[in-house]
């Protein structure tokens, strides 16, 4: 009998499929795949060692530089724990605005991964088409808060500031157009059949072994596991809108891109609720220990200028304790654990990364495919690397 | 399930196992032994009262320069149930070792890693313990409170 001798091939950390700085050790035989080593930490940049040194307001733009297509969800989930931390109320109009920002980053997220999946497997006009819908958002973002992709724009009991004039309108606008955008997207994959074969029973996953691996987000959806955070512990108000949670059949590639679409749709219709409700009043809790005064009271009154002071230079000591908080962020479960020992500082600031704990499951999926699989099996996941190296 | 009712349970099959129970925040926390944190794991996965099929967050806790110094801290959760706990053990600083739990839970594998390689705490019977975010020639292990914030 032959000797069957194996080969080693490096795809990345320079490899276009594998969206950022990720390097894969394959093993292959032939094309086949034996074995998969990802190689990871070529962005670490020791996120939480620094957040030890910042007071809990100064961490909110490290939050940014997490999973940088999704900014917004991560500013929610880290106020949530600290708001958690203090035992905080957040006025009902900061929530709203939360829940609505964070739904249209899911959209955005999910174009951007829809459009740079469908790349990866060879079609070209998806990244044209989902990146044109993205950039609405980014704009609708960028009135907000003066940027695009780095918001830092909430606060710890509310938001830096109220919505501006003509948001509203603009919003609406990209609601009319969106629902049909979609479907646009889908008559150019869904029923496609080169789609169907490159992702239909590729890198599947039963419900068991995903929830063995502790998967989160669509890719467990896609394993017919109805299991979402917004459902499960809503939080910012969550229980009080109507939304469905799309789940899958067989958990492979196919199933992960209907659910994300289908995700869309339905975060189309919480934004607009969203909209509707949209409550009146303030944007911050009313609480001077923790929360930041009006930036109109900083410019008339002294005391308010020696308020916004303090909190700036030496932040607020909370409570000792520790906390859980976790949301349902685009790419899956984003938890932070904060460590209190009653001083300004976090104690330890741990992140739970759901592209981490995803993509350690990447070696049990695309062993025994073939290399071109591995590439669709990869986007199927949805990281960035940037919150997988922290 | 409140906490005691969960502290009884255990009780019942560990007698000496929670050194301490606490609740903040509505999250409650079980201080264990180490030496009963495997079978503890195993036990809440596989009793159908508890059953915390699914291993939300594993991280380390450098408590310097209190002894006992490192803290590994394991959130668990029971998707049926939709119920949350935390154990955490409490390991010396001179040579931080405890059983690894990825036979219990897979997805502890990368997490184990990743406390190996900022902490320091050696899991003991880890298919892979290697470096996971620095390189493997690194010295010293970062998110330890005695290791300089600038180099």
């Amino acid at each position: 009998m032959a000797n069957r001798e194996t080969m080693i091939i490096n795809m990345g950390p320079q490899h276009p499929s594998t969206h950022g700085v990720l390097r894969i050790i394959l093993e292959l035989d032939g094309e086949v795949v034996v074995k998969a080593t990802p190689d990871i930490g070529f962005l670490h940049r020791g996120l939480e060692k620094l957040a030890e040194s910042k007071t809990y307001h100064q961490c909110i733009p490290l939050t940014d530089r997490l999973d940088y297509v999704a900014g917004m969800s991560n500013n929610l989930a880290y106020v949530l724990a600290v708001e958690k931390l203090i035992g905080l109320e957040v006025p009902p109009r900061a929530q709203a605005i939360r829940v609505l920002l964070c739904e249209l980053q899911r959209i955005a997220s999910h174009l951007f991964w829809l459009g740079t999946h469908a790349h990866d497997i060879g079609a070209m006009t998806p990244l044209f088409y989902a990146l044109r819908e993205r950039d609405e958002i980014l704009f609708l973002f960028e009135m907000v808060c003066g940027s695009r992709l780095t918001p830092s724009y909430f606060r710890v009991g509310g938001l830096a500031q109220d919505l501006p004039e003509g948001f509203e309108d603009r919003c609406r606008e990209f609601l009319r157009g969106f629902p049909s955008k979609i479907d646009e997207y889908e008559t150019l994959l869904t029923e496609n059949p080169i789609w169907i074969r490159r992702t239909q029973g590729v890198g599947a996953i039963s419900a068991d072994e995903a929830i063995q691996y502790g998967l989160s987000g669509p890719i467990l959806r896609a394993s017919n596991v109805n299991w979402d955070i917004r459902k499960a512990y809503p939080y910012s108000g969550y229980e009080t809108y109507e939304f469905e949670i799309p789940i899958g059949t067989n958990g492979d590639v196919y199933d992960r891109y209907r659910v994300r679409i289908a995700e869309m749709r339905q975060s189309a219709k919480i934004v607009e609720q969203a909209l509707d409700r949209m409550p009146g009043g303030a944007v911050l809790a009313d609480n001077p220990k923790y929360v930041y005064p009006p930036k109109w009271k900083v410019q008339e009154s002294l005391e308010a200028l020696i308020h916004h002071f303090h909190l700036a230079s030496e932040g607020f000591p909370v409570p000792p304790g520790e906390v859980y908080a976790s949301i349902e962020s685009p790419k899956g479960e984003l938890g932070f654990y904060l460590v209190s020992d009653g001083t300004p500082k976090p104690f330890r600031f741990r992140i739970r990364p759901p592209s981490f704990i995803n993509l350690s499951a990447l070696p049990k999926m695309v062993e025994g495919r073939l290399v071109a699989d591995v590439v669709a099996i990869i986007g199927s996941i949805d990281i960035v690397l940037a919150e997988i190296d922290r | 399930m409140n906490l005691q009712e969960t502290v009884d349970q255990i009780r019942k099959k560990f007698p000496d196992a929670i050194l301490e129970a606490s609740s903040f925040r509505e999250e409650d926390t079980l201080r264990v032994r180490a030496e009963d944190l495997l079978p503890l794991c195993q036990f809440l996965r596989d009793t159908p009262v508890f059953a915390f099929d699914y291993l939300v967050d594993l991280c380390g806790v450098d408590r310097y320069p209190k002894e006992p110094r490192f803290e590994v801290v394991y959130l668990l959760r029971s998707m049926k149930r939709k119920a949350m706990l935390r154990l955490k053990v409490a390991l010396p600083g001179d040579d931080p070792r405890i059983g690894s739990v990825t036979a219990v839970w897979k997805g502890a594998d990368w997490m184990e890693r990743e406390a190996y390689d900022l902490l320091g705490i050696r899991f003991e019977g880890h298919p892979d313990l290697r470096r996971i975010l620095l390189t493997p020639e690194w010295q010293g292990h970062p998110l330890r409170k005695d290791y300089p914030l600038r180099g």
